[in-house]
């Protein structure tokens, strides 16, 4: 081979190699991308069936259980709409609280219940996660509908 | 002092800053000494008035003046006086200024050295570290001023994120920014390499003890922040895949391909166009990184909208940095010198996979970090990317660089045999075999197949690490030898050593690690896992100047025989009303127990995660070793010797080689 050849060689080498890397990355990207969902999207089937993905909502006063002794523990989330109820085993972070804004990982098992593996509470006690507090904005404004076409429906009876 | 002193400093250090580059800059291309001799002098000057500003708002936190709104949202007359100066970095103005100062030391460095260089190219280089300055305090002053004055005091501050009371955090900031800052050395010398169309790579080796001195530091900062996590954070995690610690990573990745492929440019005069780019974008991504995690975008990207100066200003500074370096690239990088050929296996093929490795590693994270960002920034839905797709890109990519990784140092420039090479590396290759035969005896081959191979590549990067020496050694034994050998091959050594250290404690804490949440009763019965007893002696209530909280005592105990008591913490700070997490950890080489405590369960019993870690400080101990490495070879003889004279020799080198 010629030095030319041999460096045409080298260059091909270098970008397989990094073509097959960069595929390998956008598969292993699309597999591993978790998705984020609130409880009324959950409510209405938006999410996808057997994948797992990120459910987040405020935990609801009074409405963690826990089996004394165990470390399973019950909780009640909502975008302030819909509720869904979710199970974890393990130990909750510091600043899990009731009336926190929180996010889960996990899947919905065939109860309707949202099963999580992971779940996550930062910062401050003020701390809102921001896919959280959009939910709730969002929560508001189907409300904020809803009432509007419930009233709109009353007024029609009348 | 008061604080408007301060204010002052930093407007005087803008307007010296833009002296300073107009002076270098201008200077080095009209050709005038005095301007690029005053340039040098004036940057000496924007240090000492950084450094007052700085000194300014130290006093200020140790004062307890909460008439600056700064001290009053990161500090309290509670917290203990080390951290009132760690506050100083807490928070994103004082960070900044903390940039600021690096910045202006490292210039001040250059500047003290630089009568090593070329005239007009040290005015270049101290002109585009200048500019860099501006743009700093431009954006401090205009949108971040940390002496900002309340104009009621409040009686006492909000106290300072519990998270960052720690001795490893309250100096990890700082650490990273040295070397984040650093990188703008060479980010500076690849410029002005661009500016003046240099047909001599004698910068690449006058850069290099800076490179490696930025790296050190980036190092250094990454592993303590690991091990900070590890303890602090509470889980025993030491690496999350986090953005904010990606942000330090990505320029950690492709710094270290920045000082192989200036090894090439400096010895060969090849890779010249690639190690500016490398040098452009070690640098941008030490931006980035600086943004990243101090402008609250991690938080949510719509925190640009409540404060859209600041974004604007970031995005726009990132904007002329990056693309104003990349224009400056297409224009000048066909001037730039075309390296000498080699052939497929030589060293300098090798130290190209090196680099290819390690810039698709950085993209990969690049692509992680960023892309849940746009998504949401467009509002196209929020996900985010876990860690298993960090572990699927990099894993198979580490393992690639740790099975090069022997032969780089070995092989000759240009060209060389590749049996010849793979019988110098006999000894580590059975060596390594017979270390995973081991191994895999002891485990019984728990953890399968990637496991074992990683296990044996870790050991094959640990064993060959020192080949490069004692080929010199054996090529001639006559006395002095050893000293003959330099400082940059025994740092080499010692950082590739480090690497495969690392490796080898990630695959052990990886595979063979045990991690359990238990339900413990005080005085109740003991778990036995992970071939420990572990049993809850009892409780306690503590009290800090500004926490309170309970410890627990938690016997181990191996074949009936007490090994140590564990004392996790809980801990609630009062004034920011945070619960934190502190682990109990029993430390040696071979293994860590450790024990967090989680939350009272109900009939007195409470929820623990338990946890043994083989190997586990052996990440540490390998980024420790890879930064000495750094540090010995950056103060390698050749670069104290005058350039011209030990470019020549180079040369000279280079002639010989070619002959």
């Amino acid at each position: 081979m010629t030095a030319r050849q041999q460096r045409m060689v080298l260059v091909l080498a270098v970008l397989l190699g990094v073509a097959g890397a960069a595929g390998l990355g956008l598969r292993a990207f699309q597999e591993n991308l978790l998705y984020f969902y609130s409880t009324s999207q959950v409510m209405n089937g938006e999410v996808p069936v057997d994948r797992k993905f990120r459910l987040g909502g405020i935990v609801i006063d009074g409405s963690v259980e826990r089996k004394p002794g165990s470390l399973e523990v019950r909780f009640v989330l909502t975008d302030t709409l819909t509720p869904i109820p979710v199970t974890y085993t393990g130990i909750l972070p510091d600043l899990f609280r009731e009336g926190q804004g929180i996010v889960a990982h996990g899947r919905m098992n065939d109860e309707g219940v949202f099963v999580a593996d992971e779940v996550l509470a930062k910062h401050d006690e003020n701390y809102m996660p921001p896919e959280v507090a959009d939910s709730i904005k969002n929560a508001h404004y189907e409300g904020v509908k809803r009432q509007q076409a419930k009233d709109a429906g009353e007024g029609g009876v009348q | 002092m008061t604080p408007e002193l301060g204010h002052f400093a930093l407007i005087m250090a803008l307007g010296l800053a833009v002296l300073q580059s107009v002076l270098g800059l201008a200077g080095a291309y009209r050709n005038d000494i005095a301007w690029m001799q005053t340039s040098r002098t004036v940057a000496a000057g924007q240090f000492a008035f950084t450094l007052i500003a700085f000194t300014v708002l130290t006093a200020a936190f140790l004062g307890n003046d909460f008439s600056l709104l700064y001290v009053a949202q990161n500090s309290n007359t509670a917290l203990p006086w080390p951290y009132r100066i760690a506050a100083v970095w807490g928070a994103h103005e004082g960070s900044l200024l903390l940039w600021i100062l690096v910045l202006a030391g490292w210039t001040l460095a250059v500047v003290l050295r630089a009568n090593r260089l070329p005239e007009n190219f040290a005015a270049r280089v101290i002109g585009v570290l200048g500019l860099i300055s501006v743009g700093f305090l431009l954006f401090t002053l205009f949108t971040s001023n940390p002496f900002e004055r309340l104009e009621i005091p409040p009686l006492n501050g909000r106290d300072l994120n519990p998270i960052l009371q720690d001795p490893a955090l309250a100096i990890h900031p700082p650490l990273l920014y040295f070397g984040y800052v650093g990188f703008a050395v060479p980010f500076a010398f690849a410029l002005a390499a661009l500016i003046g169309a240099e047909k001599d790579v004698a910068w690449a080796r006058a850069v290099r003890p800076w490179t490696a001195l930025a790296w050190l530091f980036l190092t250094v900062g990454i592993t303590l922040g690991s091990w900070w996590a590890y303890y602090e954070l509470g889980w025993g995690g030491w690496w999350f895949w986090d953005p904010v610690e990606n942000a330090s990573f990505m320029p950690w990745l492709i710094g270290t391909a920045l000082i192989h492929s200036l090894a090439v440019t400096e010895k060969r005069g090849a890779f010249i166009s690639w190690t500016v780019l490398l040098a452009i974008a070690a640098f941008s991504l030490s931006l980035l990184g600086t943004f990243l995690v101090r402008s609250g975008v991690l938080v949510s990207v719509h925190a640009f909208a409540t404060d859209p100066a600041r974004g604007v200003f970031i995005l726009a500074f990132l904007a002329t940095v990056v693309g104003g370096a990349l224009v400056l690239y297409a224009i000048r990088a066909p001037q730039l010198p075309a390296g000498g050929g080699f052939k497929p296996w030589s060293r300098e093929t090798f130290l190209l996979v090196n680099n290819v490795l390690l810039t698709v590693a950085a993209g990969a994270v690049l692509l992680g970090t960023l892309y849940p960002l746009f998504l949401d920034a467009l509002n196209l839905g929020k996900i985010s990317v876990g860690p298993p797709y960090f572990n699927a890109v990099f894993v198979p990519l580490m393992l690639l660089v740790l099975a090069a990784i022997a032969f780089g140092p070995i092989t000759n420039w240009k060209r060389d045999d590749w049996r010849a090479n793979v019988r110098t590396l006999k000894l580590p290759l059975v060596l390594s075999v017979a270390g995973i035969v081991v191994a895999i005896a002891i485990t019984w081959g728990r953890g399968g197949v990637i496991v074992a191979i990683g296990t044996w590549l870790a050991l094959w990067a640990i064993f060959a690490a020192f080949a490069e020496p004692v080929m010199r050694l054996r090529h001639r034994r006559d006395a002095g030898a050893l000293k003959r050998i330099p400082l940059s091959s025994w740092g080499m050594s010692i950082a590739h050593f480090g690497l495969g250290i690392s490796a080898l404690g990630i695959v052990a804490v990886s595979a063979y690690g045990f991690e359990r949440d238990a339900a413990l009763v005080p005085g109740g019965d003991a778990v036995d896992f992970g071939g420990y007893s572990w049993q809850l002696e009892g409780l306690r209530n503590i009290r800090g100047s500004n926490f309170e909280g309970e410890e627990a005592s938690l016997q181990v105990r191996r074949d009936g025989e007490l090994l140590t008591t564990l004392q996790p913490q809980k801990r609630m700070y009062t004034t920011q009303r945070a619960a934190m997490t502190e682990a109990g950890i029993d430390a040696r080489l071979d293994r860590d127990l450790y024990a967090a405590l989680g939350e009272p369960l109900g009939d007195d019993a409470w929820s623990v995660r338990l946890q043994v870690k083989p190997l586990v400080r052996f990440i540490w101990l390998g980024g420790l070793l890879m930064a000495l490495g750094g540090g010995i070879a950056a103060f390698d003889r050749r670069y104290r010797k005058p350039l011209k004279e030990s470019v020549a020799a180079t040369a000279a080198e280079r002639a010989g080689a070619n002959a």
